[in-house]
């Protein structure tokens, strides 16, 4: 028994003395994509729908309230995903994110907003979580879709027209610090400023 | 006799009445018991024109869109452009200070309670011909046509 492990020893850390040098490059070579796109398949099934939803935190509050928001159901079919708003889509920031993410696993073991009436009374400072974040990034996931770039104002309201050509223009406001609510109810907005 | 009467002056009520209903005038364009095909969903108006009233003591109405615009004990997003602390920035009308006072007539620092539906009396306008046309004349026309 000690004479086989001893053996297996030797093989996993000399491995060039008992394979050949084209086998080890070959086979590490298959075995990095298998892991690394193994690994990304995984990450990429977390991003979906069905994932988030699977949790009845989201299905039955965020989720269901988006329904009715032009991000779920509109005229041209075009919708947003939970992901595609909640998740940076570059890999290092969405890496970034997945591990913050895990506290939300944290949550979901704790039951911290197992019932209707924790998550109202949490709504607040999750909602507070991502405006910092869309803030700090320049709305960055709102920015993957309607790009400055590209808007054209004369298709847009007088008013969307305004604000868009000056405060957005300029950079001295962001999506967000107009755009709250969007895609969920609001949380009390007290205290909250263009709110009180 | 007396019941024969009776029964003659219910009888030609009752004619009279069903000769009405066959002529009272509804916006329905179809009969009772048919179903109509519903008009097309029409746009609301979205061009920030205001309208002038259209019967005494009308509330102004809304001349934009305010899909899913949250009115409720969180958050009433009427009042992120149009309150008197909001309005400078937004350049929108402000809310009357009607609005700002309790029923007994004192002035509050916030919108008061019993005005904080707009929508219950502020409602967007539709891109529609009025199955009615409205005869309403404001005082103002009624005051220079009787000068004149």
């Amino acid at each position: 028994m000690i004479e086989r492990i001893k053996r297996y020893w030797q093989a996993i850390s000399t491995p060039s003395k008992y394979y050949s040098l084209g086998f080890l490059t070959l086979g590490g070579f298959i075995m990095g994509i298998i892991f690394w796109g193994g690994f990304n398949t995984a990450m990429e099934f977390t991003n979906t729908e069905t994932f988030c939803t699977g949790c009845h935190e989201m299905r039955e509050n965020v989720y269901e309230e988006m329904q009715s928001t032009i991000h779920f159901t509109n005229r041209s079919g075009v919708r947003a995903k939970c992901s595609d708003c909640h998740v940076p889509h570059d890999w290092t920031d969405k890496i970034a994110r997945k591990m913050q993410a895990s506290k939300e696993v944290w949550g979901k073991v704790f039951g911290t907003i197992n019932t209707r009436e924790k998550f109202l009374a949490k709504r607040r400072e999750l909602a507070e979580r991502e405006w910092v974040r869309l803030k700090s990034n320049d709305s960055l996931e709102c920015r993957n879709c309607h790009d400055f770039e590209y808007m054209d104002f004369t298709w847009q309201s007088e008013r969307a027209a305004t604000q868009h050509s000056t405060a957005l223009a300029s950079g001295e406001k962001t999506c967000i610090d107009c755009h709250k609510g969007i895609a969920h109810h609001l949380p009390d907005m007290s205290g909250v400023e263009g709110w009180d | 006799m007396k019941s024969r009467i009776t029964t003659t002056v219910l009888l030609g009520l009752a004619l009279t009445a069903g000769a009405l209903a066959q002529n009272v005038a509804t916006t329905r364009d179809a009969a009772l018991d048919v179903e109509p095909n519903p008009p097309k969903i029409s746009r609301v108006e979205n061009d920030d024109v205001k309208r002038k009233r259209a019967y005494p003591m009308q509330p102004p109405t809304v001349p934009h869109k305010i899909d899913n615009y949250q009115v409720d004990t969180n958050a009433n997003k009427c009042m992120s452009c149009h309150s008197r602390r909001r309005t400078q920035e937004s350049q929108a009308p402000m809310v009357s200070v009607t609005h700002y006072m309790d029923r007994d007539g004192n002035f509050l620092a916030d919108i008061s309670a019993r005005r904080y539906f707009c929508n219950q009396c502020h409602v967007v306008q539709r891109d529609v011909d009025p199955l009615l046309d409205n005869e309403f004349e404001d005082i103002d026309e009624l005051l220079r046509a009787a000068r004149r």
